[in-house]
């Protein structure tokens, strides 16, 4: 058995802290590393393994190599794919950075595709237009299949250089925060072997990500338990617009990979449990090819009226064994190989089993577009949280609105990272000097390190487990708030969701050893959960019409009129709401139009 | 309880993309203690590999080079879920 004891604690200073080593957080703290300030990155796992080391697709940029294009078309794109929710200031400073960010990247070293004539690649992704709607546009960057991880180890390799000091493998618990509301760092320790570290910062960068762990099936790594978020919100910040979280209809049933729209393009369709085509009742013209959405309640439909396939009838299957072998090695080579590695099933000759899988988390802390994180403060409805700031799939700045659109997510992160960091370095100048640290904040962040050290033994109902908290908040989530939402099971939702906090005040850690103890990480990572699910089911409980990716069966429709507006949901307060950023830059807003493609 | 190996690995099994959570997880769980002790050297220096490369790898899109490498792969590959 290991020691029980804890070692004394640490303190350290830096100028700045982030917290998260994806794409975001390197691209921030590369910046500043550059400019001569001391970083602290903060990271749970070994920098490249974070969850951007995923993102395959690409990054767009107006680059116009291949088709003609220019920043303001993508503009136009990203506002109405996000289905007129977006901050439309936040947008064209995105659009607009997009071409340069792609060039920085090129400098550090990431190996884009190359067309023949020396210049990026570009290739068309779906929600791309030329000229305000027209034609396709080919837009998106991309290094092979591998962008993601390109750019995570290239800016990885340049941190290093710079001397971005990494703490690697520490897990960051809560934020610092005094009585006046700055946040002055935060308060981590380190997954080997317990030792907690007091980071003092003068300013701190949370750039931890998405949430998908909030859903039993989602594509997102086990990584990605909104730690960030739930940091925030037990910092007394609201959580905006959580309730837009992206799904795609085609996971692989109790795994979460993602079988690409493409083999339902290549012909293949989707069945029952009664054998049927399914499709032929929901969208008799487009079929298996109509909107995610449209496919995703489908599924959920049939299964939640009994006609799912497999002994728990929970998922339908994806049939391609009909398009013979030769054409699936031929266009769907990854997909075979998917299913044969976790299945053990060849699509040449079985079907899939599939269900709707969480992808992509909208929602997350209130930016501005420098990246300082902002909340209302009486009559104010974005005023900067003194010293915090946060950046990409864990920030809501809010770029995506409603709905991201693909290719989206990278830029993203590389351009709000670079922001925030700029917006440092100009703060910095100001603020030369630490704020002075009150011993009783930094006791009571390091009370909650604590928290689970002895927790759950006096519980009358016995002691709770995180595995079995863990596994009944997701199905919650997949239930009652994934694909298909109204007001009865978004309210029975919440009343489980809250249920669920009550009874994490009772988990008991059986392993209280400092050593690896990767289950009393799982329980902090949990209490994010907790704290996400609550924001995000509460704002999709309240909001009563569709839009983007949030699809409500009794308010079909988009309404303008009453919900052309951000959702804001914190302990303190419940819910609340802000007007939506319509106004650009330097062009005129795009008013709000039916979606239709 | 987790024997002390399988918790000295969990964590390095925590990868960036969930199909590396699901292959390396599920190994580690069920056969990661019947590896002899050259196998787990190798195991060792395969969690040290890039995701990208372990994914292809792990997903039968490359084969290593190294027979030792190849047969930790084939192992984790072949070890069924539930």
């Amino acid at each position: 058995m290991s020691s029980i004891e804890r070692k004394p604690i640490e303190r350290r200073q830096f100028d700045t802290l982030i917290i998260g080593a994806g794409g975001g957080g390197l691209r921030a703290s590369l910046q500043l590393a550059e400019a001569d300030l001391s970083v602290a990155v903060v990271s749970k796992v070994f920098p490249t393994r974070s969850h951007t080391v995923a993102a395959q697709g690409g990054m767009n940029a107006a680059l116009a190599n291949v088709l003609d294009d220019n920043w303001h078309w993508h503009m136009f794109d990203t506002v109405k794919g996000g289905d007129y929710l977006g901050d439309q200031d936040a947008i064209e400073y995105m659009c607009r950075a997009a071409p340069k960010a792609v060039y920085e990247l090129e400098h550090f070293g990431v190996p884009f595709s190359r067309l023949d004539n020396g210049k990026i690649y570009q290739r068309a992704f779906g929600g791309q237009s030329q000229n305000f709607g027209g034609a396709q546009a080919a837009r998106t960057c991309a290094a092979a299949d591998r962008t993601g991880h390109a750019i995570l180890h290239s800016l990885y390799q340049q941190n290093i250089r710079a001397k971005t000091h990494f703490f690697d493998e520490y897990f960051a618990v809560d934020l610092l925060k005094d009585d006046s509301g700055h946040v002055l760092g935060a308060v981590v320790f380190n997954i080997q072997d317990g030792q907690i570290v007091v980071i003092e910062a003068k300013t701190t960068l949370l750039a931890t990500g998405g949430a998908g762990q909030l859903f039993k099936t989602t594509t997102n790594a086990l990584i990605n338990t909104g730690d960030g978020m739930g940091m925030a919100m037990r910092a007394g910040i609201p959580l905006q617009d959580m309730e837009f979280f992206q799904f795609h209809p085609t996971g692989i049933a109790g795994r979460g990979m993602l079988i690409t729209e493409g083999a339902r393009g290549e012909g293949g369709y989707l069945v029952n449990g009664d054998g049927e085509r399914l499709m032929e009742r929901y969208a008799p013209k487009a079929k298996d090819l109509a909107s995610r959405d449209v496919v995703s309640r489908a599924i959920y439909i049939e299964v939640k009226e009994g006609r799912g396939c497999g002994p728990k009838k929970d998922h339908v299957l994806l049939k391609l064994d009909h398009l013979g072998e030769e054409v699936i090695q031929k266009r769907l080579p990854g997909i075979r190989q998917t299913c044969i590695t976790f299945l053990g099933i060849d699509p040449a000759e079985s079907p899939i089993p599939v269900y709707p899988t969480a992808h992509y988390t909208m929602g997350g802390i209130p930016t501005n577009r420098f990246g300082q994180v902002v909340i209302p403060v009486k009559d104010t409805p974005e005023e900067p949280v003194q010293g915090l700031y946060a950046a990409g799939e864990c920030a809501c700045v809010s770029v995506h609105g409603g709905n991201r659109l693909g290719g989206n997510s990278l830029l993203d992160i590389l351009v709000f990272g670079r922001a925030a960091a700029k917006h440092i370095i100009d703060y910095l100048k100001e603020n030369k000097y630490h704020k002075a640290l009150d011993e009783e904040i930094i006791n009571r962040v390091v009370d909650k390190v604590k928290r689970f050290d002895q927790q759950g033994e006096t519980s009358s109902t016995g002691a709770e487990t995180v595995v079995d908290l863990r596994n009944e908040l997701k199905q919650a989530m997949e239930d009652h708030c994934g694909v298909f939402r109204d007001k009865d099971i978004l309210k029975q939702g919440v009343e489980k969701v809250e249920q669920l906090i009550k009874r994490m005040k009772n988990v008991k850690i059986e392993d209280q050893s400092f050593t690896f103890n990767t289950a009393k990480v799982e329980a902090f990572e949990l209490d994010n959960l907790m704290a996400v699910a609550l924001a995000t089911i509460h704002s999709a409980h309240a909001r009563e019409e569709s839009r983007g990716a949030h699809s409500r069966v009794d308010f079909p429709e988009r309404d303008d009129k009453s919900w052309m507006r951000h959702s804001l949901y914190s302990f303190e307060n419940g819910l609340d709401y802000k007007p939506v950023r319509t106004k650009p830059i330097s062009v005129e807003s795009f008013p709000p139009k039916p979606r239709v493609y | 309880m987790k024997s002390e190996t399988k918790i000295n690995y969990s964590w390095q099994c925590r990868r960036g993309m969930l199909e590396l959570d699901l292959l390396l997880n599920n190994f580690v769980n069920k056969d990661v203690d019947n590896l002899t002790s050259q196998q787990t050297e190798y195991f060792d220096l395969l969690l040290s590999y890039p995701d990208q490369t372990l994914l292809d790898l792990l997903l039968g899109n490359s084969v290593a080079s190294d027979p030792l490498i190849a047969t930790i792969v084939q192992k984790i590959r072949s070890t069924p879920f539930d």
